[in-house]
C-alpha cells in the first residue's frame, strides 16, 4: 500500500479503529454528548463520569469512518483520569495540531498524535475533529447546567 | 457493433494521466464526465477566432458567434427529439433548469390544495426546488415510494395521482440506484389525471437515446457536463405552449422585447428565459459534445455501459460483506452505475484507499439524503461508467476493493460475536 495511505491511516489509528478501547455506555454518567457529521454520517456519543473535577471514566459509541471512530477511541484514552482543566488543554492542543500549530510541550497527547497525518487530507479533518468537538460541547453544557 | 473503446480513449487527454503513480481509472462519471479533445478544442477555437456577444452586434464576429450558439440549440433539439428549437432553453445546469420551470410555471399556477408528486429517489435538485415552490404557494408535496430493491412502487401510483396533482416531477435514472424509470408509462398515467410531467434527465441524457416526444413528457432537464460537455451549461426542454405561458425566471438584458421605466414586455421564447449574456463558449463546445455522442451512437453507448455494469455486478458479488443497492439483475431497468457498501467500512475510507490505487469513485450521500434514509445508510460508494471505461478498469476496481478490505481487516464491531 502506498506511503500516502500509511500517513493517514497510521498503524495506531487502524488499531483503535479495529479494536476500540473505551467503547460502551455509562447510563449513570453526568455527561452524555452526541454529535454527527451530517454530510458523511459519522456519529459519536460520549458518556463521561465525573469525580470532582476529574474525568473518571469515559465510554463512547459511534459509527462512521475509521478516522472518526479511531479518534474517539484515542481521545477517550487520552482524557480518562484527567482534570477538566487538563482535558481542556488536550482539546485545545488537538485543535492547534489540526491547524498545523505546535501543541504546548507540557500536553501529553498519547496516541492522538498519530492524527497529525490527517492534516494532509483536508476533507478528513472534520472526521477527526468530531470527537473533541462533541466532548468539548458536552463538558461546556454540563458546566453551564451545574452553575 | 461494439464500441472501439481504445480509439475513443485516445480522444480524452485526461485518461492518459496517472494518480498517485497509477494509471487513472475514472469511475465517477455520474458526478461529471471527462471531456474529449474536440470539446476542449472548441473552447479554444471560440475564444481564438470568433469571441463576441451574441444577438446584438452588427459585426462579423457577433454574427458568427450568434450562428454557432443558435446552431447548438438546433442540435440539442434534434438530440432529444424536440419538435422545435424554440422549446430549448439554455441554463447553467440541470438544477437551474428545474428551478426555472418550478418558478416560471408553478408560482402563478399553484395554490393551497394543489399537489406536486415526486418520488423517494430524487436528487436534491429535483426535490428542494419543489419544496421552495410548495412553501411559496401553499401547495403540498407527495412521494411515490420505492421498493427495497430501488424501483418505484407503480401500484401506488393510482392512489397518489389525484385531480389535485398538478405536476409529476421524477428522475429518468437514479444517480444512486441506477434505476431507469418507465417514463412513458408514468407520463400516460399522469396525463390521464391532468398532471404535467417534468423529467430530471441529468443521468439519462448522457447515456440513453432520448426522445421527448416518445416519452411524452412536458418538460425535461439535463446538464452538459455529465455528457462530455463543459460545466456551466444546462438545458430545459419544455413544450412551446408552456414556455409561452410561463413567466420569466430572471430579468435583464436579452429577455425583453421593450422596456419602459416602470415596465417591460418579454422577448419571444426561448430567449425570454435567457436573461443576460449567456455562457456562449461553453454552449458552443457543448455542441461538439453532442456531435461526439451522435457519431458514437447513443444505443452503442448504452449497450457498452450495460455490459460493463453486468460485469461489475458479477464481480462485486465476489466480495465478502458487500451490499448492493438498486434493482437486482442486469436488466434494461438499470443504467451504468453501481452503489454499494462493504460491511464495517465507511465509503469514505473505501474511497481513500481506491484513490491511492488510482481508482476514482464517489463516496457519500450523492445529494439524495432522503433516499439514503430510505435505504437505512448514511452513505454509499458508487462506481459509474461511461463510453470510455473498460472491463479491465472494472477489474481494477475489484482489485482495489479487495485491497481496501485487506488494509482495514474486519473491524471488531462487525465480527460475529462469540
Amino acid at each position: 500500500m502506498v506511503e500516502q495511505l500509511d500517513e493517514l491511516y497510521r498503524e495506531v489509528i487502524l488499531d483503535h479503529f479495529k479494536n476500540p478501547t473505551h467503547s460502551g455506555e455509562l447510563p449513570d454518567a453526568q455527561v452524555h454528548a452526541s454529535g454527527a457529521n451530517p454530510l458523511c454520517g459519522d456519529e459519536l456519543t460520549f458518556h463521561i463520569r465525573l469525580q470532582g473535577d476529574r474525568l473518571a471514566q469515559i465510554r463512547f459509541r459511534g459509527k462512521g469512518c475509521a478516522i472518526s471512530q479511531a479518534a474517539a477511541s484515542m481521545l477517550a484514552a487520552a482524557l480518562e483520569g484527567k482534570t477538566l482543566r487538563e482535558a481542556g488543554r488536550v482539546v485545545e492542543a488537538m485543535k492547534a495540531l489540526m491547524r498545523s500549530e505546535e501543541p504546548g510541550d507540557s500536553v501529553d497527547l498519547g496516541d492522538l498524535e498519530a492524527l497529525a497525518g490527517v492534516r494532509k487530507f483536508p476533507v478528513r479533518v472534520k472526521c477527526a475533529a468530531l470527537s473533541w468537538n462533541v466532548v468539548e460541547q458536552g463538558l461546556e453544557a454540563h458546566a453551564h447546567g451545574a452553575h | 457493433m461494439t464500441l472501439n473503446v481504445e480509439r475513443i480513449r485516445r480522444d480524452f487527454p485526461i485518461l492518459a494521466r496517472t494518480v498517485h503513480g497509477k494509471p487513472l481509472v475514472y469511475l465517477d462519471n455520474a458526478a461529471t464526465s471527462q471531456k474529449p479533445r474536440q470539446v476542449i478544442d472548441a473552447l479554444a477555437a471560440y475564444y481564438s477566432r470568433f469571441n463576441a456577444n451574441i444577438h446584438r452586434g452588427i459585426h462579423a464576429l457577433a454574427e458568427e458567434a450568434t450562428a454557432a450558439y443558435e446552431a447548438v440549440r438546433e442540435r440539442t433539439a434534434r438530440f432529444i427529439g424536440a419538435p422545435s428549437s424554440r422549446s430549448i432553453v439554455f441554463t447553467r445546469n440541470a438544477t437551474e433548469a428545474i428551478n426555472l420551470f418550478a418558478n416560471g410555471w408553478g408560482r402563478a399556477r399553484l395554490g393551497p390544495g394543489d399537489q406536486i408528486l415526486l418520488s423517494e429517489m430524487e436528487h436534491h435538485s429535483n426535490l428542494v426546488p419543489w419544496q421552495l415552490l410548495a412553501q411559496a404557494t401553499g401547495a403540498s408535496l407527495a412521494f411515490i415510494p420505492i421498493t427495497d430493491d430501488g424501483r418505484l412502487q407503480l401500484d401506488r401510483l393510482d392512489a397518489l395521482l389525484t385531480p389535485r396533482t398538478k405536476l409529476l416531477a421524477v428522475t429518468h435514472m437514479s444517480n444512486v440506484l441506477g434505476t431507469i424509470n418507465p417514463i412513458a408509462q408514468l407520463v400516460e398515467r399522469a396525463h390521464r389525471q391532468g398532471a404535467l410531467v417534468l423529467v430530471d434527465a441529468a443521468q439519462s441524457a448522457p447515456h440513453l437515446a432520448l426522445d421527448v416526444q416518445r416519452l411524452g413528457c412536458d418538460a425535461l432537464a439535463f446538464s452538459s457536463h455529465k455528457m462530455l460537455g463543459p460545466t456551466g451549461v444546462g438545458v430545459l426542454y419544455a413544450r412551446e405552449d408552456l414556455l409561452e405561458a410561463m413567466e420569466p425566471f430572471l430579468g435583464g438584458g436579452e429577455m425583453i422585447s421593450d422596456v419602459q421605466l416602470t415596465s417591460a414586455t418579454w422577448n419571444e421564447i426561448p430567449w425570454k428565459f435567457e436573461a443576460g449574456t449567456p455562457n456562449i463558449a461553453d454552449v458552443i463546445a457543448f455542441g461538439e459534445a453532442l456531435g461526439y455522442l451522435e457519431r458514437v451512437g447513443m444505443a452503442q453507448v448504452h449497450a457498452h455501459e450495460q455490459a460493463l455494469t453486468a460485469h461489475a455486478l458479477t464481480r462485486l458479488r465476489e466480495l465478502d460483506g458487500i451490499t448492493l443497492y438498486g434493482p437486482d439483475g442486469n436488466g434494461a431497468e438499470r443504467g451504468g452505475l453501481v452503489s454499494f457498501n462493504l460491511e464495517g467500512l465507511h465509503p469514505h475510507d473505501v474511497g481513500t484507499v481506491l484513490d491511492a490505487e488510482g481508482v476514482a469513485i464517489r463516496a457519500g450521500h450523492h445529494c439524495a439524503k432522503p433516499l439514503m434514509r430510505r435505504l437505512g445508510v448514511a452513505a454509499t460508494a458508487r462506481a459509474s461508467f461511461y463510453l470510455y471505461n473498460t472491463r479491465e478498469e472494472v477489474d481494477r476496481l475489484i482489485d482495489a476493493l479487495h485491497a481496501a478490505q485487506a488494509f482495514f481487516g474486519r473491524p471488531a464491531h462487525v465480527r460475529p460475536s462469540r
